[in-house]
């Protein structure tokens, strides 16, 4: 077995159990944590798959940023009433048979997928970039998709006015 | 693969067994007996704490998160421009300039109606 | 602006001379001069709006307007262009992925005059609830562009962002008023089920792009064709994409953000949510449906079919026992959808099934304006201590106010679809496809509905006429309502009286799909 294939199968393991512990602790808090862990195994799989901007958006972004947010957030309401309570609420039907249909759909795809029927049509290989994968990201930003990266920064103004709209409290 | 992120995968390593090894060479060097009174208080730069440290954070900081993670996805724009630089030339500046100026309008307004300000 | 419409096609000509990089061009530029002029606008609206004192508010509107109005300006200067040159349009720029072409210069020009007039009626509302901030203004501006963007993207991620530019301005207004609960919940309650909706959409265009491995629409459009009818990734692609699109225009069963969004949201908002990202969404769902999933025809028309009956039947039942305006509004604009999908019902490739297209066009153009009107009305009624959204709110409002209360009237008639207003002919071109392409049973259906909307319509204007009035405050005014209340009214009357040149306008701009 290639090292790479040890090395994922150790990743998605710590990703799933990892992401198991996330729905299971009753202390959010550390469900926050492990959701770290979770966030940093994808990270390692994004590496795997040599999506290098992939993965500094995962660390950056996902790790840095969000969790942070996330960590806030938990930090508004009272950890300790919060443990006392129960972790699922009555929409944790809905979320498993969303779940269920996910993963029906994600099988079927696999199997199809190899279907000779299929195969003609399936999109073509991921073209091989000479370049790394963050300059070809960078190639595509800032040139194919120039119109909606600038579109973004707008988007972000946005959020920036509305964050502060919403949550400021002198805001009048 | 191996070679690119090698020297990766051993900064990971050591990371992860300096405070495990760190922890369990304390265990052989400090001093048995178990610890009591003020010994069990979270260490608070030496005063002792006022509070439970689980308890509500103001909502203040709530702004403060929203604005990092704006700020923080800017960033990430700003990355793989960073990387091609030279190949994407002073269209790309031009580009990212603009990108840059429509949220530093964004921050002088921030600034001037008290978005940093804590009350 | 020194390049005039006859620029563009220059810079068409000769590409090469004028190239600032492979990937954008000065035609590009030029394309998007409307967008760039109301984001300028809405920056410096933005920073303006800092140094100015309580009293001098109103220069946010006039700065917002003017911004309006030279957008309007240079989309009608491209519409000049396109007509003196033909082959001018369509101009795909920034690579294909942002498509100027008579369908988003068409809706473009709606969504810009149904922006301007929301903020005509915004400026004595604002005052009243003491909230009279530049940044609602900036807002609106910049929702504006998104809806832009969205009435001419060809590629997923364009219609994604511009999506999320309209949408994240939409939940920001709708909870403007910090100090009302009611404005704050809505806002929550819109933000989250409209961030769900996104998701979902962002899930069907994730597989589109796995389908083809391009982002472009039209590329997409021609890998759907080559895959097998029986093809469940393409299904799911679709299913997801309607379930977000359906989210986005209020259609039964993802309708329930409608009612609250719209009670709690500030009026003018109301009045806005109900028309310019109605027209907006409309636009990428027939961008997605018809420009890009064309392949699959047959079954989003049949999904639509069941949806479109839904939406009609609780739209308008819902409507009559409503007792707030404001939730009132919410389900005839609920009802208003379900038309609309039955103009989506009747598009097909043949001449009969360009109808359908050319009706949901033209309803389009006809609901924003006599909608607004009836808005502008309710707007009228927020005075200093008096909510006003309350249906009793209304009562007597001919002997107080009667010139208000006769232009409701001539609004409520049109929503209705009585001749000789606008509303009837949007109702009677959606008829007309329904019949030509031989869906006889919903067009009887929408007919007997628009029975019931009929009486519901009627409980506001016996309200007005018939009962004693309950309070003497007058109604709010100004200038901007005044002006407001004149475009829609006219607008309403001269489209039902004599509608031929809308009709052009409708049909060339459903062409693009067809060409």
């Amino acid at each position: 077995m290639p090292l790479s294939h040890v090395a994922f199968l150790i990743l998605s393991a710590v990703a799933l159990i990892s992401g198991g512990l996330v729905v299971t602790r009753r202390n959010p808090v550390r469900a926050a944590l492990w959701l770290i862990v979770a966030l940093f195994s994808v990270a390692g799989i994004y590496l795997l798959v040599k999506a290098e901007f992939l993965f500094a958006v995962q660390i950056i972004l996902y790790v840095g940023g969000i969790m942070v947010l996330f960590l806030f957030v938990l930090m508004l309401v009272n950890v300790n009433v919060s443990v006392r309570q129960a972790p699922f609420n009555r929409q944790w039907r809905v979320a498993l048979a969303t779940a269920l249909l996910l993963l029906a759909e994600l099988a079927y795809g696999f199997w199809r997928g190899a279907a000779p029927r299929l195969k003609a049509l399936a999109p073509v290989a991921a073209p091989s970039h000479p370049l790394g994968n963050t300059q070809a990201v960078g190639m595509a930003l800032y040139q194919n998709y120039l119109l909606p990266v600038e579109l973004v920064s707008l988007l972000l103004l946005v959020a920036m006015v509305g964050a502060v709209i919403m949550a400021k409290r002198r805001f009048d | 693969m191996l070679q690119t992120y090698g020297p990766l995968l051993i900064f990971a390593a050591i990371a992860a067994i300096f405070p495990l090894a760190t922890l369990w060479a304390a265990k052989f060097l400090r001093p048995r007996f178990t610890p009591t009174g003020d010994k069990t208080i979270p260490y608070e730069c030496g005063i002792a704490p006022e509070s439970d440290a689980r308890g509500r954070y103001t909502v203040r900081y709530y702004v403060v998160a929203l604005l990092f993670v704006i700020f923080d996805v800017e960033t990430i724009f700003l990355f793989p421009w960073a990387v091609q630089f030279r190949a994407l030339g002073l269209f790309g500046l031009v580009e990212m300039l603009v990108f840059l100026g429509i949220l530093a309008i964004g921050y002088v307004w921030l600034w001037k109606r008290g978005a940093f300000e804590w009350v | 602006m020194p390049l005039g419409p006859a620029g563009c096609l220059a810079f068409k000509a000769v590409p090469a001379r004028n190239m600032l990089s492979n990937f954008f061009q000065l035609g590009d530029y030029i394309i998007l001069k409307p967008e760039i002029l109301l984001s300028i606008f809405g920056l410096a609206i933005l920073l303006l709006d800092l140094f100015l004192d309580d009293a001098h508010k109103y220069w946010n509107a006039i700065l917002a307007l003017a911004g309006l109005a030279f957008a309007i300006i240079q989309v009608g200067l491209f519409w000049e262009a396109a007509m003196a040159h033909p082959g001018f349009l369509p101009y795909a720029a920034f690579d294909g992925r942002f498509t100027l072409d008579f369908f988003a210069i068409y809706l473009q020009l709606v969504i810009l005059a149904a922006t301007a007039i929301v903020i005509l009626i915004s400026v004595r509302y604002l005052e009243i609830e003491k909230a009279h901030h530049g940044e609602y203004y900036a807002l609106l501006l910049l929702a504006a562009v998104g809806m832009m963007a969205l009435a001419a993207g060809t590629d997923l991620i364009v219609l994604f962002i511009a999506l999320e530019l309209m949408a994240l301005s939409e939940y920001v207004l709708t909870g403007f008023l910090r100090r009302s609960r009611r404005s704050n919940e809505a806002a929550v309650k819109f933000l989250l089920l409209g961030a769900f909706s996104s998701g979902l959409l962002l899930y069907g265009m994730s597989l589109l792009y796995g389908i083809a491995g391009s982002t472009k629409l039209s590329v997409i459009s021609a890998r759907l064709a080559e895959r097998p009818a029986d093809d469940p990734l393409s299904w799911i692609a679709m299913i997801t994409l309607l379930a977000g699109l359906y989210f986005k225009i209020a259609a039964v069963p993802f309708h329930q953000w409608t009612p609250d969004a719209y009670e709690g949201a500030p009026t003018s908002i109301t009045a806005f949510l109900s028309v310019g990202p109605k027209v907006a969404s409309f636009a990428l769902f027939l961008r997605l449906m018809i420009g890009c999933l064309w392949p699959l025809r047959q079954e989003w028309q049949a999904l639509t079919i069941g949806v479109a009956i839904a939406t009609l039947t609780l739209g308008n039942l819902a409507a009559i026992t409503q007792t707030n305006v404001k939730r009132f509004f919410g389900y005839s604009t609920i009802s208003h959808v379900g038309y609309l999908l039955l103009g989506v019902v009747a598009v097909g490739s043949g001449p009969s099934g360009r109808q359908g297209l050319t009706a949901i066009l033209i309803y389009l153009l006809v609901y924003a304006f006599m909608n607004l009107g009836a808005f502008a009305v309710v707007v009228m009624l927020r005075r200093k201590n008096i909510i006003g959204d309350e249906m009793n709110d209304f009562a007597g409002l001919m002997s107080r106010a009667p010139l208000p209360a006769v232009l409701m009237v001539i609004f409520l008639l049109s929503l209705a679809g009585i001749p000789p207003t606008a509303g009837f002919i949007g109702k009677y071109y959606i008829f007309l496809s329904l019949i030509e392409t031989r869906h006889y049973a919903l067009a009887v259906l929408g007919v007997a509905y628009a029975v019931v909307a009929l009486y519901y319509y009627f409980r506001i204007v016996a309200l007005m006429f018939m009962k004693e009035a309950q309070d003497t405050v007058p109604l709010a005014s100004g200038p901007g309502l005044r002006l407001a209340l004149a475009v829609t009214l006219g607008l309403t009357l001269f489209i039902g009286i004599y509608p031929e040149p809308f009709i052009a306008l409708a049909q060339q701009a459903m062409r693009p799909f067809f060409s």
